[in-house]
């Protein structure tokens, strides 16, 4: 059975290459591009995987992964200028799709047990963008 | 692997009837959406990707390919249309959500010009926000 726990951040960022030139870039992010950044306000829903407990009734306590979430990911990342303030966004280009591999990376250690895994990660950029990495084998 | 989804929207008239049953039948199965003027949705049109993205842009595809793609293949061709008359596969099959997403289906798998990474993954419409179809 799979749960699924939302949560929001809100955080600026620019998308762009040092190895690439003015147009290249334009051409690849877009607007994304601007060289003073903007924001967005993320959505981020966190999907568990596991079978509910016979006595509690439930595959996680959602207390627990909202925790696990405010420490992985919203203390550090919302409100911030993710390309100066978050690590590894300083050499890696947080586009959606690094976000959400980045975001996996912080939540699967801490929410394997013996019986739940992380099952995805969804990352709405906008209301018409979002992306969803299941972790590498998937 | 990664998939990405992005979301377009068109708005575009219907009306549900095959010529296959009788009128009655028709009032029948499709109800209200058999009215003879027909009607129309803001429909919502999801077109998801699959791929490992480049590793150094860090992303799937640039998002303008992907719009220049969708833009061409299937908005011009449905957006603020009376789907019946103007789109070519719906003077013969009946423009249901199911028949929408599997000519728009075909269509971005016909045109996808991307190769493998990013490959087409499949489409997602909303009618209203209450009919969702999904074809992968």
């Amino acid at each position: 059975m799979k749960v699924t726990r939302r949560a929001e951040f809100s955080a600026s960022h620019i998308c762009s290459s040092p190895q690439l030139s003015p147009d290249e870039n334009r051409a690849i992010y877009g607007e994304g591009a601007n060289p003073h950044g903007h924001g967005h306000n993320y959505v981020l829903e966190v999907t568990v995987e596991g079978e509910p407990d016979p006595v509690t009734g439930m595959v996680m306590d959602l207390k627990h992964l909202k925790q696990v979430i405010q420490e992985e990911v919203i203390d550090p990342m919302d409100h911030r200028f993710l390309n100066r303030e978050v690590a590894p966004f300083d050499r890696v280009i947080p586009t959606a799709e690094n976000l959400a591999m980045e975001i996996w990376r912080r939540l699967a250690p801490r929410l394997a047990s013996d019986k739940t895994r992380l099952d995805c990660v969804r990352l709405f950029e906008t209301e018409d963008l979002y992306v969803e990495y299941r972790g590498e084998l998937a | 692997m990664i998939e990405l989804t992005r979301r377009y929207r068109f708005s575009a008239s219907h009306r549900l009837h095959t010529p296959v049953l009788t009128e009655a039948e028709n009032r029948e199965v499709y109800g209200k959406c058999n009215h003879p003027y027909g009607h129309g949705h803001d429909y919502i049109l999801e077109v998801r990707l699959r791929g490992k993205p480049d590793p150094q842009t860090g992303v799937l595809l640039p998002v303008a390919k992907l719009d220049q793609l969708v833009r061409q293949a299937v908005l011009d061709d449905y957006d603020h249309k009376f789907l019946n008359e103007e789109v070519a596969t719906f003077r013969t099959t009946p423009p249901t959500t199911e028949n929408l997403a599997a000519d728009i289906y075909r269509r971005l798998r016909q045109q996808w010009p991307f190769g493998e990474n990013p490959s087409f993954s499949g489409v997602r419409i909303f009618e209203t926000r209450r009919n969702v179809v999904e074809l992968q």
